[in-house]
């Protein structure tokens, strides 16, 4: 139904972001997605947080893989560039994208499908890159365009709608982020906007990997109290244990936070991260830690949501392979091409 | 003095063959590379081929030296010197030499009587002795072992010593050292041979002045320094034999001549997880309006696949290097073959098909290279260079590349910030001016050049569609684009004669062969014209050539005759007079294989 054209008119009142555009000029086309789908959710919390942050659209790249999450970029700031690829593979687009252009934003939409089977691959080797983007992945446990079989990512003993309950492990891509190096990594959930977006905004201002696991129910095939990937199950399980503002460049931290408890992280935008600790143990600058409170939760099957890891040192590809700050795309030719005269110089070395 | 049995024969001057057998990882590269180039510094035109293993150390490899005061450009089957320095292989090799021929041995060890030819002179030279007399420690015995030969063969065939001497001294400017013990180990050989057997042989060689403004370059290299002129930025790959001195070179040239002014690189290489990733980086890149490439061989194109027919749809520019190695499967990685024709040209599920160009030898892979690239921008589709192991990875004597400073790349319909600033809507996919040839936005550039790139159905606007009509309009003119397509490449090489009314039409690294093939068969009595295809889809040129004739041979390297395939589905040909010779063994085409199988098929007609 996408081609359902949305009204342009927003309320006069409207709030006006530091270029000038309403929320509406980051809205898209009409969801065709079910009604009360998580991934929804996700793209109202995206929407909300390239507004406040003042992206300017065209300035925006929104790449995906294949699956229902990866339609989603079409449902999100339609003034913005798309790229809706092939299963899986999202994250080597991404890499060509921004090998060529380091300035842009990128945004990657994926799924556990796509993420955590054929995507498996690139997904981890996107992470050791360390590629500047932030790369979110919509949970929900099952494929839902082919019709509710369970992904990657279902727990073994959650049952969806119909059939068996599912036997096999699931990878989490949280636990995966952490062990292989991610920069930072969040775990979200579709129904709690409130935590979402500054998640959203701190995966964006951070200059490296984002990855962003968003648990994201299913309501068509996996919303049933028996699955570990429902509402109500998520609203059951989940443990905020770092609660997370982000605080834009020009702006001052006005929150009062307790000594000990408020930890403010500057980004390299200028922008603030502060976490504040929920749970007193945790530590979220610590791999280690970050790593084994995971296991620790895991054991006790909570759902840890928040910041829970960040690493502002690791160089990111651009970095590493000493790119030019220009953007590749737009060095003049006359500076890429080395000319007649070293060509002949060239032909020497070959007689 | 000790004197061997020389064969009494004819002499020959600057037209013999060479073949070298040594073990692989031994230093032997090197030792041939010097031959050759010390030949060619005499102004004598060769051809070098080198057969080696799918190995690193241990393994039987063979180089063959052809010198050919003629010009030739491709191997003979007829071997006159072999050089056996391995034992393991001993038989086979001493088998090669052709009747009337020389194989010079290692006479260190005793040799069973058993291995004997009376048709041949076989010398035997103690290289092991010398070196071990001469040299300390095993590993360099045994490399200096292998550059004695070197000595010994100038004796033989009065290779002038002293550009050997320059050519060491220029390699190893910087370990002076290494020059003075690889020119020892090299007189040790030429001096054994001067003072203890008779010299010169019947074959010999003489300064020419054939191989000025020449080089000798293979065309991985020439492809690489192409990638470097043609100003690409990003290149992305996985290592995949014979394709990876594609990067090797676009790396070395690029760490010369592409850092700024702050010193850091206009160029960003990414070796992806694997060639699935490759060529969505690619695609990501040249979506960002970089020049983007990626080398790589059969099995990648195979994985690849899905990638390519995403680029056809959704119109990205994108040029594959396609070093194309004996299939299927694995098959043998370090052998040639022609063989991946009709899986490029239709790569990936639906109706799909993409520009192939053909290059003969080095110099056209670099500069097929600028057009590849110039075709994919102007096109917005993945345009296959299609080279093989022969002209990839071989020593070829070619033209000096040539650079012309008026060039500036092709780029396409790519509008400009101030273009989109003037037009009232942006349609990606909308042909405005009847090529079937859209107008493109980069990212990033102008509010209004947003759109949506995808894989899945989208109409004539850009916009997703499950519409039949609106579907058909996009891939019908999709099929304008492959006309248009048509008439912008690279035309056919033509050679025609009214008198004539069979022909021969060969591509890529068979070309040198069909030439030499034509000029063998013209010995024999039979004209032929002959047809050099350079790219796909096929020039209506190539049809109106096939028409005035009653016999075409196409001459190709793979099984299965893909090239005619081709020919008869793009130009829409019966199968009546196309005719095939095939060969498919790994090894290069050399020119008997075509003028014998023309004339055995001739006897029918």
């Amino acid at each position: 139904m996408s081609y359902i054209s949305k009204p342009k008119v927003s309320h006069p009142k409207s709030k006006i972001n530091s270029i000038g555009l309403k929320r509406r000029d980051y809205e898209g086309v009409v969801s065709t997605l079910c009604a009360g789908c998580g991934h929804d959710s996700i793209t109202a919390a995206l929407i909300q947080a390239v507004f406040e942050m003042g992206i300017e659209p065209h300035r925006l790249a929104k790449i995906s893989g294949i699956g229902c999450s990866s339609k989603t970029p079409a449902y999100f700031v339609s003034e913005s560039h798309g790229f809706n690829s092939v299963h899986g593979r999202m994250p080597s687009v991404a890499t060509g994208a921004n090998a060529a252009n380091r300035d842009l934003t990128y945004i990657g939409v994926s799924g556990d499908g796509d993420s955590l089977s054929i995507g498996m691959g690139q997904f981890t080797h996107v992470i050791r890159r360390n590629l500047n983007m932030t790369y979110i992945i919509e949970n929900n446990g099952v494929y839902g365009l082919t019709k509710g079989q369970y992904s990657a990512s279902a727990d073994v003993g959650s049952r969806k709608k119909k059939g068996p309950a599912n036997m096999q492990k699931p990878i989490d891509p949280v636990s995966m982020g952490i062990a292989l190096g991610s920069t930072y990594v969040a775990r979200g959930f579709s129904g709690d906007k409130d935590q979402l977006v500054p998640l959203i905004k701190g995966a964006i201002a951070h200059k490296g990997f984002g990855l962003l696991d968003i648990i994201s129910p299913c309501v068509t095939f996996n919303d049933n109290p028996e699955s570990t990937k429902s509402y109500s199950h998520v609203r059951k399980s989940q443990n905020e244990v770092v609660d997370t503002d982000f605080v834009p460049p020009a702006e001052e931290i006005l929150t009062q936070y307790k000594e000990g408890e408020a930890m403010p992280v500057s980004l390299h935008d200028g922008s603030k991260i502060v976490f504040r600790k929920v749970d007193k143990n945790y530590d979220p600058t610590s791999r280690a830690a970050a790593y084994s409170y995971l296991r620790e939760s895991q054991a006790k099957h909570e759902i840890i949501t928040g910041l829970l890891y960040i690493d502002k040192e690791t160089d990111d590809m651009h970095e590493t392979i000493d790119s030019s700050s220009q953007p590749l795309s737009e060095v003049p030719y006359n500076e890429l091409n080395p000319g007649k005269t070293e060509l002949a110089k060239i032909m020497k070395r070959f007689r | 003095m000790k004197t061997q049995k020389i064969s009494k024969r004819s002499k020959r001057i600057n037209d013999f063959v060479i073949k070298i057998a040594t073990v692989n990882g031994t230093g032997s590269a090197s030792a041939n590379g010097l031959l050759l180039k010390a030949l060619f510094r005499m102004g004598i035109p060769v051809v070098g081929k080198n057969y080696f293993p799918s190995n690193i150390q241990g393994l039987p490899t063979w180089y063959e030296i052809r010198v050919t005061g003629d010009g030739h450009n491709s191997a003979s089957n007829e071997i006159d010197i072999v050089i056996a320095m391995n034992a393991q292989t001993y038989k086979k090799d001493l088998m090669s030499v052709q009747p009337g021929g020389y194989l010079i041995y290692d006479s260190t060890w005793p040799r069973s009587k058993l291995l004997d030819r009376t048709d041949i002179s076989v010398i035997g030279i103690p290289f092991s002795k010398l070196c071990i007399e001469n040299f300390e420690g095993i590993r360099s015995r045994i490399l200096m072992k292998n550059i004695a030969y070197v000595g010994a063969l100038a004796a033989f065939i009065k290779i002038d010593i002293s550009i050997i001497k320059s050519l060491l001294n220029e390699t190893f400017a910087k370990k002076k050292h290494l020059a003075t013990s690889n020119l020892e180990a090299i007189m040790l050989g030429h001096d054994y041979v001067k003072e203890n057997l008779t010299h010169p042989l019947p074959l010999t060689v003489k300064k020419l002045n054939k191989t000025k403004n020449h080089v000798i370059i293979d065309g991985n290299t020439a492809a690489g320094l192409g990638c470097v002129y043609a100003g690409a930025t990003v290149g992305a790959w996985y290592p995949l034999t014979p394709s990876t001195s594609v990067m090797d070179s676009y790396q070395a040239f690029c760490s010369q001549y592409r850092k700024n002014k702050d010193g850091k690189n206009n160029f960003c290489i990414i070796q992806a997880e694997d060639e699935l990733a490759a060529i969505g980086m690619v695609l990501g890149a040249t979506w960002n309006g970089a020049r983007a490439f990626t080398p790589t061989s059969g099995p990648g194109i195979s994985l690849m696949s899905e990638f390519i027919g995403f680029a056809y749809y959704s119109e990205l520019p994108a040029v594959l290097f396609n070093i194309q190695r004996t299939g299927p499967s694995t098959g043998m990685p370090t052998r040639t073959q022609q063989c991946d024709l009709l899986l490029c040209a239709y790569a990936s599920h639906g109706d799909t098909k993409h520009p192939m160009l053909f290059p003969a030898n080095p110099e056209d892979c670099f500069h097929m290279t600028l057009a590849a690239f110039d075709l994919a921008d102007e096109l917005q589709t993945p345009v296959f260079l299609m080279s093989d192991l022969d002209v990839g990875m071989n020593d070829w004597m070619c033209k000096d590349l040539e650079w012309d400073n008026n060039y500036k790349p092709k780029r396409g319909k790519v509008l400009s910030a101030d273009q989109l600033e003037k037009i009232e809507k942006f349609y990606r996919y909308y042909d405005s001016d009847g090529d079937g040839i859209p107008y493109r936005s980069l990212p990033g550039v102008h509010p209004k050049g947003s759109f949506f790139t995808r894989g899945s159905g989208h109409n004539k606007y850009g916009g997703y569609t499950e519409d039949g009509h609106e579907y058909q309009e996009v891939v019908d003119r999709l099929k304008v684009k492959w006309n248009t397509a048509r008439k912008m490449m690279p035309k056919p090489k033509i050679k025609y004669s009214k008198k004539n009314d069979i022909a021969i039409i060969a591509f890529g690294s068979s070309h040198g062969a069909a030439q030499e093939a034509i000029i063998n068969l013209k010995k024999n009595g039979i004209d032929v014209n002959y047809c050099q295809i350079k790219a796909f889809p096929f020039q209506n040129s190539i049809e109106k050539f096939i028409n005035k004739h009653k016999r075409v041979y196409v001459v190709e390297q793979n099984r299965d005759a893909q090239m005619r395939s081709l020919i008869m589905l793009d130009l829409e040909l019966d199968a009546d007079k196309l005719l095939s010779i095939l060969h498919y063994n790994g090894n290069p085409i050399y020119a008997n294989v075509i003028s014998d199988e023309l004339m055995k098929s001739e006897i029918k007609f």
